[in-house]
């Protein structure tokens, strides 16, 4: 009986033994460089259902941009729409747009992409009915205000200003002029949809079927997605790997360590606490390029005490007291760079994007800050609370930081004092609402590569995303006109004159463009990120 | 003992009303939750009341509090904000939980009780001090630091382990998660088996036994051990739900995706349902599991009789 027991304890003891060493075998599917390999990547919990109308944040939309491929697509390196499914987008009026798109694409299960499964789709993501978090990108096409009416319910099913012309061609008829309308076309929104979608949508959400380089092979939602490259894929953009496996992590603190150890292939978000380290740990193996992402402090126009005749100088004094320069560098390791402008060095020269338009008022200068603070009447209140949600993205460092260099520049303790609120959720909800006094951090992520995105949305009188409800007539006038001129340096100019009077008014002030930033294993190479912060996951190859 | 178990149950309604509804309070508190789903943008107002309505977030919180428990007794547990039900969230996350927590408790019992034997069979000799000094250590050390360090050194720099577990979470994957989880418990474990041990040491049935000519082995086993488990059992009855739903350290060091993974997330997106629904069940557990302690003293000590 003794000597049983024995036995026993000893075939636990090497079972557990065994299990030990089992877990350190294995690794990332081999595949040499042959294009059959399998690469592996962080991934974070999509907030929402993988749908293109419903994908409005960075994890979703990683997927997208690997099952979908729309009209358009912003090329990773240059960020210029480029057709892809588009044959043609031709408008003589920038109102009036005829879509004639190519022959041979084809989703991954078969069926035609044809004109109707592009108007299907739009017409599906802009309805009321669906609740597609990103219908409004839809707001422009004609008939919008009737499917998606403010209050109530939809008094039509589709958009009037969408025709179906024949299989290749579909006519849209936008309800204002909007010249650059078709380099929007290359957001995930705008992809077009399979039959199978409307027929089993349950199933299709698990399983999503799309027209883009990869398919997807198996789901586990919150935790693992396989994606397996497609050889029927018709475009020039081909996978050059045999597929990429994501794998979700809670912590990208342990998506780091799991790169460090051998057990993953790429992880495009480095996490704050080990940027000082990614230069020494990875080498060349580490990315940091400039993303369309902007943060800026925004303040409360509905607020009567920052709307008065005078604030634009506290406001440009504050902007001129935080020391942009010394922040990016001792806080966030170079991977920010001081902004000069409203929109992101990603649009380049040509796009949109100018250096220093924002003129002295970005460049830290104390003593002048001091005075321009006084002349307008000083801080209202005499303190700035400046609120930021404190679950996510690291944001207490940097707002201590910019408090720190308001306190110091302005010679007062308490001139600035930060104000955390517990979660994102609530401290959108705060924000849309209008709840919050004082300044509160205002990051704006590109939807696509255009200077329109980066004003109209976020300062236009009544946008969705002005928060602080910043007015200007002259600003709108100008938007407005921009949108409507044909000629798109032309547009340009005109965007660039109304970013002109944000520079006089100080609606926000730009802090830093964000840069993405990745590693990688020694097992992949090819390895950039887009625009977007997105990696190219195509052009990843295998070693 | 029949209408003890009856009335220990009866019981329970209250404590699991009053939890469900104090976490269901505090996550609406919180604020409005659609407010989060658009990103840094305001979501259009017609979606945001479309998805208010959807999610029964547009009635006041009596009525939603209302609505959801005669759900939840139906079994539908609501849907997350990404579409998924929030069953189908717990029927992925519970296993996983469930075998770390498994693998945490065996480590307390084989370990805690056989170093807590040992040291309290050689109380003041030297391998005591030294068991006594380590659980010192291991107390005072945070779970955290302990993870990471056993996740920085057996999986980066030895490469005896993967540093994160795989999303299938296979119990070989869960041995050392699982040991960081125990470490704090394992070491009050051992003290109070420890203290016990020593105590009955000296009690007369101990010594009525020694007298009798059983073996040693007998003496401790039968004797001596079993009359000394009754703390050690109270207190690990009441850390498997601690346990469960104490894992959100651990289950975000090494990435397993259980319940801490769900909660946490839950919280982060303010999603009602999720938070509530997997609360509910963690409550449920921690009653469920205070009950079996309370039946198991009979079984430990005879003398004890319910009433």
């Amino acid at each position: 009986m003794r000597g049983a027991t024995h036995a026993k304890w000893a075939a636990c003891a090497v079972t557990v033994a065994l299990a030990a060493t089992a877990c350190g075998g294995g690794g990332s599917d081999g595949g040499g460089g042959d294009g059959s390999g399998i690469v592996s990547s962080s991934w974070g919990d999509p907030q929402n259902p993988l749908e293109p109308a419903n994908t409005n944040e960075v994890q979703g939309g990683k997927i997208l941009d690997m099952v979908f491929r729309g009209l358009k697509r912003y090329d990773p390196k240059t960020g210029e729409a480029k057709d892809m499914i588009a044959e043609s987008i031709d408008t003589k009026d920038a109102q009036n747009f005829t879509v004639k798109i190519k022959d041979n694409w084809k989703f991954s299960n078969g069926e035609k992409v044809t004109a109707k499964s592009f108007v299907d789709a739009w017409n599906y993501g802009a309805n009321l009915k669906n609740n597609q978090k990103n219908a409004y990108f839809f707001g422009y096409i004609e008939g919008y205000d009737k499917v998606h009416p403010e209050k109530g319910d939809p008094s039509a099913q589709t958009l009037s200003g969408l025709k179906v012309v024949d299989d290749k061609t579909f006519t849209v008829k936008l309800s204002q002029k909007f010249s650059t309308w078709p380099d929007t076309l290359g957001y995930p929104a705008f992809a077009p949809l399979p039959k199978a979608f409307y027929d089993d949508h349950q199933g299709w959400l698990s399983k999503p079927v799309g027209n883009g380089p990869y398919k997807v092979d198996s789901y586990t939602k919150g935790s693992k997605m396989s994606l397996r490259k497609w050889d029927g894929y018709p475009g020039d953009d081909k996978a050059r790997n045999g597929g990429v496996d994501m794998k979700v992590y809670t912590d990208n603190n342990t998506a780091y360590t799991d790169l460090m150890a051998g057990n993953l292939d790429l992880v495009d978000d480095v996490p704050a606490s080990q940027l000082k380290n990614a230069k020494n740990d990875l080498g060349d193996r580490y990315i940091n390029t400039p993303a369309g992402i902007i943060q800026t402090l925004a303040f409360p126009f509905y607020d009567s005490k920052w709307n008065k005749d005078g604030m634009e100088k506290v406001r440009q004094g504050l902007s001129m007291a935080i020391n942009r320069e010394q922040i990016t560098e001792t806080i966030f390791q170079k991977t920010r760079t001081p902004a000069s402008d409203w929109t992101s060095p990603v649009l380049g020269e040509k796009g949109g994007y100018k250096e220093g338009l924002c003129g002295d008022a970005c460049d830290y200068d104390a003593a002048k800050a001091k005075k321009l603070v006084e002349e307008g009447g000083g801080i209202p209140g005499g303190t700035l609370k400046v609120t930021y949600n404190a679950d996510t993205g690291s944001h207490k460092e940097w707002v201590d930081a910019v408090c720190n260099s308001i306190n110091k520049a302005l010679g007062k303790d308490k001139a600035c004092v930060a104000n955390p609120v517990g979660t994102f959720a609530d401290f959108r909800s705060k924000a849309s609402k209008q709840e919050l006094d004082g300044a509160w951090r205002a990051g704006w992520q590109m939807d696509y590569p255009l200077i329109q995105n980066f004003l109209e949305p976020v300062y236009f009188t009544d946008a969705p995303s002005n928060d602080g409800k910043y007015s200007d007539k002259e600003f709108d006038k100008l938007v407005n006109e921009a949108n409507g001129e044909t000629d798109t340096n032309k547009a340009i100019g005109k965007f660039q004159d109304a970013e002109k009077i944000l520079a006089k008014d100080m609606p926000a002030i730009p802090l830093w463009y964000q840069n993405g930033s990745a590693g990688y294993s020694d097992k992949v190479s090819d390895v950039s990120l887009n625009q977007f912060s997105v990696p190219v996951y195509n052009e990843i190859k295998v070693n | 003992m029949g209408r003890y178990v009856i009335r220990r149950l009866l019981q329970m309604i209250p404590v699991f009303i009053g939890a469900t509804l104090l976490i269901f309070l505090m996550v609406n508190v919180m604020g409005d939750p659609v407010a989060g789903l658009c990103g840094d943008r305001k979501c259009d107002p017609a979606t945001a009341t479309q998805l208010k309505k959807e999610f029964g977030l547009d009635k006041p919180v009596w009525q939603q509090y209302l609505t959801y428990m005669g759900n939840v007794f139906t079994g539908d547990f609501g849907t997350a904000f990404n579409g998924q039900k929030v069953t189908e969230l717990m029927s992925a996350a519970f296993p996983v939980t469930i075998r770390l927590t498994v693998v945490a408790i065996v480590f307390e019992i084989v370990i805690g009780i056989s170093l807590g034997v040992l040291t309290g069979l050689r109380r003041g000799r030297p391998v005591d001090t030294v068991v006594l000094l380590l659980t010192l250590v291991v107390i005072s050390i945070p779970t955290f630091v302990t993870g990471l360090v056993l996740q920085l050194l057996l999986g980066v720099q030895w490469g005896v382990i993967k540093p994160s577990v795989s999303s299938e979470a296979p119990f070989n994957e869960l041995l050392i998660p699982g040991l960081v989880l125990a470490s704090v418990s394992l070491a009050y474990v051992t003290r109070l088996t420890r203290t016990s041990i020593a105590e009955n040491r000296r009690a007369d049935y101990v010594r009525t036994a020694v007298a009798k000519g059983l073996p040693r082995r007998r003496v401790i086993t039968r004797h001596l051990l079993r009359n000394s488990l009754i703390p050690v059992v109270t207190f690990i009855g009441t850390d498997v739900g601690a346990l469960m739903g104490g894992a959100i350290v651990t289950e975000r060091i090494f990435n397993i995706h259980g319940v801490g993974f769900q909660l946490y997330q839950g919280i982060l997106r303010q999603s009602t349902q999720t938070v509530v629904g997997f609360v509910t069940v963690l409550v449920l557990v921690f009653l469920v599991a205070n009950l079996i302690v309370d039946l198991l003293y009979a079984v430990l000590d005879p003398r004890i009789r319910y009433a």
